[in-house]
């Protein structure tokens, strides 16, 4: 019997592995649950090489369920100390989660309004500004609205295309933004404006309804295409092997 | 060997208002928290405080020790956002200074190892370069591109908790992650560590790598034992994050009464009372288990 279609959770999963396509031998570092799914799944199939942490300081092999403990052998040590030494390096494939972006894929995680006195603080930049001026970075949106797309993000903590050109060539040299993955569709940044465009729909998804959740202009090609579903195997490791009890549904409710 | 033993008052009583003081752990994990608990009970202020955050920052907001803090984030690890700390910026209570947290390292790294600053392509065209107008940048001497300035972040006094030292200082985490506490104790004019056990020397290593033992005495002040005195963030092997009292903590910021009750409870008598406090929520449960 062949399993059920895939649902928009299942969808997302596969579009943040196909983030890590190509990759190699770099260290896959996905934050977020659906991201560290798509990692696990990545790796389990078409990119064997990444390499994944616990979450907590150690290198591990094998393909284990999101929330419990890893069950492959340990390949490494990697203490906050040294994450920063493969940041720079250049080695390193992150996904984060953004609560502003903008068409030039700045990123806000530190604060909403006026930085000096915010309506609403949140995290801090964290690890963001030298993510994106070091290495591959995505980013993963579990809903896609006009509250997280934003004509400009209110403060930069992870830098957009404008921003580091500005900056000069110190921030662009390594600078290499690579997708967005929303639970409406992938995007990425046209070549010469660097401004953000759709890469495609999810199933079920239309552009319009795409363009009327984004706070500002996208690109859209002559023909947009339709994220790729699933295959069987994949769906089989979704939902038997990575996460048996759905926690992908947190953040994308179907 | 020096038997730099003391208890938490003591070191405190070597502070002053004012001063720049760096914390260890990370997030909610392995924080000196009852070295934290000794600030809030005395007459502390306007003290700068480097860190990469967890409750302790939540902790020292709350009480109004905090002038300014510099940071790269405050988390609580299984709770994102640190309330406390989140009001303190929300009502403009204390002055920030944001780093990306790889230029945190970098500014310890600087003054521990005397160096005015350390260049790095991280902040560039990020909101660090705005809102750390001090910022400089320096010019690629061998060729091409500008490059941040970051400044070495030099401590008064850096606070951390491991899980075994010695009475002289050398200090052993047994847990996955260092973090970044030897950092702090070499850019810090005065190191004091707490820790889980205080115990002799050769024990440190019987069992364990000599690179566990990764504070050496030459760096530390003082030496405190403090056994659960990382509660309720994690310790581990020793124990793990409190969960639930760390939820009782984020509740109990939801308004000025519940907390003021949170206090009372909690934070009003020594570190014994503390520990007396935290050991009778979990009797009853212990009971009927």
């Amino acid at each position: 019997m062949s399993p059920a279609p895939a649902d928009r959770a299942e969808i997302c999963v596969v579009a943040c592995a196909e983030a890590f396509r190509g990759n190699g031998e770099i260290l896959g570092a996905p934050i977020g649950i659906v991201p560290i799914i798509g990692a696990r799944l990545a790796r389990a199939t078409f990119e064997p090489d990444l390499l994944l942490t616990d979450g907590e300081a150690h290198l591990v092999y094998g393909t284990w369920p999101v929330g419990e403990p890893p069950s492959g052998a340990t390949e490494g040590w990697l203490p906050y100390r040294a994450v920063f030494d493969v940041v720079w390096s250049g080695r390193r494939h992150v996904i984060m989660t953004p609560s502003q972006i903008d068409s030039y894929g700045n990123t806000n995680i530190s604060a909403i309004g006026d930085y000096a006195r915010p309506t609403v603080q949140l995290l801090g930049v964290r690890g963001a500004p030298g993510n994106a001026v070091s290495h591959p970075t995505s980013y993963w949106v579990p809903k896609h609205s006009r509250r997280v797309f934003v004509p400009r993000v209110d403060s930069v903590s992870g830098v957009g295309w404008d921003n580091a050109r500005k900056a000069g060539p110190a921030a662009t040299e390594f600078m290499d933004l690579r997708v967005v993955i929303t639970d409406l569709g992938v995007f990425d940044w046209e070549t010469e404006t660097r401004q953000m465009r759709i890469r495609s729909v999810h199933p079920g998804v239309t552009v319009d309804e795409v363009l009327a959740a984004t706070g500002f202009p996208l690109i859209v090609g002559d023909e947009v295409p339709t994220t790729r579903e699933p295959d069987e195997t994949e769906l089989r490791l979704i939902r038997e092997v990575i996460d048996p009890h759905g926690a992908r549904y947190r953040e994308v409710k179907v | 060997m020096r038997d730099k033993r003391m208890t938490e008052d003591e070191v405190v009583s070597r502070l002053r208002s004012g001063m720049t003081i760096g914390v260890g752990g990370w997030g909610s994990r392995r924080k000196p928290m009852s070295l934290i608990r000794a600030i809030l009970r005395s007459d502390l202020k306007d003290l700068t405080v480097v860190t990469f955050g967890g409750p302790d920052v939540g902790l020292l907001c709350a009480a109004g020790k905090v002038r300014k803090l510099v940071f790269g984030f405050v988390s609580l690890d299984t709770i994102p956002l640190d309330p406390h700390f989140r009001r303190a910026r929300q009502t403009g209570a204390i002055e920030v200074a944001e780093f990306d947290e790889g230029m945190l390292q970098l500014g310890l790294y600087a003054a521990s190892i005397r160096m005015p600053f350390l260049p790095t392509r991280v902040g560039l065209g990020s909101l660090v370069l705005d809102a750390n107008p001090d910022l400089r940048m320096v010019a690629n001497p061998y060729g091409k591109g500008e490059f941040v300035a970051m400044p070495a972040l030099h401590l008064d006094v850096a606070l951390v908790h491991m899980n075994r030292a010695d009475a002289a200082g050398n200090a052993q985490y047994l847990g996955p992650d260092p973090y970044f506490d030897d950092l702090f104790c070499a850019a810090a004019e005065q190191a004091y560590v707490s820790c889980e056990r205080i115990v002799d020397t050769e024990e440190l290593t019987r069992h364990a790598h000599p690179s566990t033992v990764r504070i050496s005495r030459m760096y530390v002040t003082g030496v405190v034992e403090a056994p659960n005195g990382a509660h309720f963030t994690s310790c581990v092997p020793d124990y793990g994050r409190d969960e639930a009292f760390q939820r009782r903590y984020v509740e109990a910021a939801a308004d000025p009464a519940s907390w003021s009750a949170f206090v009372r409870e909690f934070l009003s008598g020594d570190e014994a009372d503390y520990q007396r406090a935290v050991a009778a929520l979990a009797a009853p449960a212990a009971k009927e288990s």
